[in-house]
């Protein structure tokens, strides 16, 4: 099937469209003085025209808090204490204007939750089976982007269902997938022109060109584990990092969490939280014994995770490029220059 | 991706939610009365058929509205009809496990991460150091084997304490020691009143009984500076880092390998372990 087209003044009927079956629809918006991917309203616009938002939609399918269990605390009740699930039904979502990298994300986080365990997270697994990503490439890559040294690109459709480019008054819609393909029909859009596509095609390599010369991070799976874990890079790397977890908290990849019990009242919860290898608390015994006591333990930690770990366990790197972290780094800590030092 | 259709499974239990068990006897271990074991029965008998487990795994003790603490598993699966927790008081969750009764309600979640390698010791000599409350998964795996005695070789227990008062399982222990397939060492650190048993630290009295590596592989399991000095003299007796095997503990959450707490190099203590060769421990950092 050819590529669709939707007329920059036409996105909102687009996404009304999306809507329909009772679809959430989210999309990147002002939130709080950042840009969160927010469910839209009913006539609601994205902000399509940042470059990318400040948070990716990693929340979608793994939120920051979500309770697990709800349970009486009411000691005249039968069921007291007893744990019960949280129904995890909901309607299909789209995602809208997810960027490739963090499309990307989505693929690494599936690694995690449906490939690593012993068993599969039902939570992430039934958002997961019920979001569609509809990817918006990026015209213009930051500085601080590097997605093009992790194996993405900004017009990369790996874990895309549909790619949107900007042609300026026109919007490019191409299925990647199957269920992409399947959307695009049932919204009976027009077709693209040939111009249209080749137009696109254009934007997407200028915006490759635009990059620079790529750093290979899979030249660290050849080096020893051992041998870099102990390296003397680390006693000076980490000094500037001052333990904030601003990284983890952006960061579409990081995936670690907390469980953690709550009551109010009458009403008992146990949820989980994101959490972050920054942190004393993360891995502190009840003894009082800390396998990552110091800075130096926990900024490795973060680093060999991503860089070195995860890709001797799955074969490529926890990172996909969006440069959150270096953009946000209080202490301009930059993951690209890490990346050199232990690929050296 | 997968997708749920394709694993072909029909509804998968949430691997979050624990069975719920009755606490059915709790036991003060240590004359400080800080450990306690707590005996646990399943409500329901499918669950229980459910939770197959071998020695050296563990499971969450679940209190609702406290939270989830990673146990090992004490009993051994040959002790039908329950499960046995042995729990030191160190923070909210075991203190409010220390606070309940016989006959309250609890959550059990697992059975979780791998266990000693009972396949491999088929056959072999078997040698058990254990030392303080660290001895927990070790009582699994020392009856699991009394209970399948004809499958394995000798079978000598190294077990140490600062005092009497703290070693676990005394009548256990006692029962052990009465037999003739079994050869079971007890010491303190120092001497005790009414203690009749060995006095000195584990690693010498290791080296003093110095079990025969040939054909033989040893657990070890206690505190970090047992560890130290036991590890040195298995390896003057002749045991090689794949004859070593020790069980890991480390903050964890989930317990099945997604949450990350206990991420050590490229391992889970929670699902890769928390059993390991020492030759396996050797090849990754030594975060735990």
């Amino acid at each position: 099937m050819s590529a669709r087209r939707v007329g920059r003044e036409a996105l909102k009927g687009f996404i009304t469209g999306l809507m329909e079956d009772g679809r959430t629809v989210w999309g990147p918006q002002e939130f709080q003085g950042s840009v969160r991917f927010r469910p839209l309203k009913k006539n609601g616009t994205p902000v399509l025209d940042v470059p990318n938002a400040t948070l990716s939609p990693k929340e979608v399918v793994f939120p920051p808090s979500e309770w697990m269990f709800l349970f009486s605390t009411d000691p005249g009740r039968e069921d007291a204490f007893v744990l019960k699930e949280v129904p995890q039904e909901g309607p299909e979502q789209v995602i809208l204007g997810i960027r490739p990298c963090d499309a990307r994300a989505f693929q690494i986080l599936d690694r995690v939750f449906l490939e690593q365990g012993a068993h599969e997270d039902p939570y992430y697994r039934s958002k997961r089976d019920r979001t569609l990503l509809i990817g918006l490439g990026c015209n213009t890559p930051c500085s601080t982007c590097f997605c093009h040294w992790t194996g993405g690109g900004p017009f990369h459709t790996e874990g895309l269902d549909v790619l949107m480019t900007d042609l300026g008054d026109v919007y490019l819609l191409e299925p990647v997938t199957e269920r992409g393909r399947a959307l695009l029909d049932a919204l009976q859009l027009d077709e693209a022109g040939a111009d249209e596509v080749e137009r696109g095609k254009h934007i997407a390599e200028e915006a490759r060109a635009s990059m620079g010369e790529a750093k290979d991070p899979r030249r660290i799976k050849e080096k020893d584990l051992m041998a870099l874990f102990g390296s003397p890079f680390w006693e000076r790397a980490h000094e500037a990092c001052v333990k904030c977890g601003v990284c983890t908290y952006l960061c579409p990849t990081c995936s670690c969490f907390d469980i953690q019990d709550e009551v109010r009242g009458a009403c008992g919860f146990r949820g989980r939280n994101w959490d972050t290898c920054m942190f004393a608390l993360t891995t502190l015994h009840a003894s009082g014994h800390n396998p990552r006591p110091t800075g130096k333990e926990r900024f490795r930690q973060r680093f060999m995770h991503k860089l070195k770990y995860f890709q001797d366990d799955f074969g490529d790197v926890m990172c996909v490029g969006c440069g959150r972290c270096v953009q946000y780094c209080p202490a301009n800590i930059d993951i690209r220059e890490i990346i050199e030092a232990l690929s050296a | 991706m997968r997708t749920s259709q394709q694993r072909g499974e029909g509804a998968v239990k949430n691997p979050y939610l624990p069975y719920p068990v009755r606490i059915d006897q709790v036991i003060v271990e240590t004359d400080d009365r800080n450990i306690k074991s707590f005996r646990l029965v399943f409500l329901s008998r499918e669950d229980e058929e459910a939770f197959q487990y071998t020695p050296g795994q563990f499971a969450e003790l679940s209190i609702a509205g406290k939270g989830e603490i990673p146990i090992g598993i004490a009993s051994s699966p040959t002790e039908r009809g329950h499960l046995l927790f042995t729990v030191n008081k160190a923070g909210v969750v075991t203190t409010a496990l220390h606070n309940m009764n016989e006959g309250e309600l609890m959550g059990v979640r697992g059975p979780l991460g791998r266990g000693f390698p009972l396949d491999a010791f088929q056959g072999k000599n078997v040698v058990i150091i254990g030392g303080g409350f660290a001895f927990t998964t070790l009582r699994s795996t020392v009856q699991y084997m009394l209970d399948h005695r004809d499958r394995f070789g000798e079978i000598t227990v190294i077990y140490g304490a600062r005092r009497p008062g703290l070693l676990l399982y005394k009548e256990t222990l006692e029962e052990w020691a009465s037999r003739d397939d079994i050869d079971t060492h007890y010491t303190v650190d120092v001497e005790a009143e009414g203690w009749s048993g060995r006095v000195g630290f584990v690693p010498a009295v290791t080296e003093e009984v110095a079990p025969n590596p040939n054909n033989a592989y040893a657990i070890v399991c206690g505190p970090p500076i047992m560890i130290k000095f036991t590890m040195p003299v298995l390896t003057k007796l002749g045991f090689t880092p794949g004859q070593i095997i020790m069980s890991l503990e480390n903050r964890m959450k989930c317990g099945i390998g997604i949450c990350g707490k206990c991420n050590t190099g490229p391992k889970y203590v929670c699902k890769d372990g928390p059993v390991f060769t020492l030759e396996e421990l050797n090849r990754i950092p030594a975060e735990y």
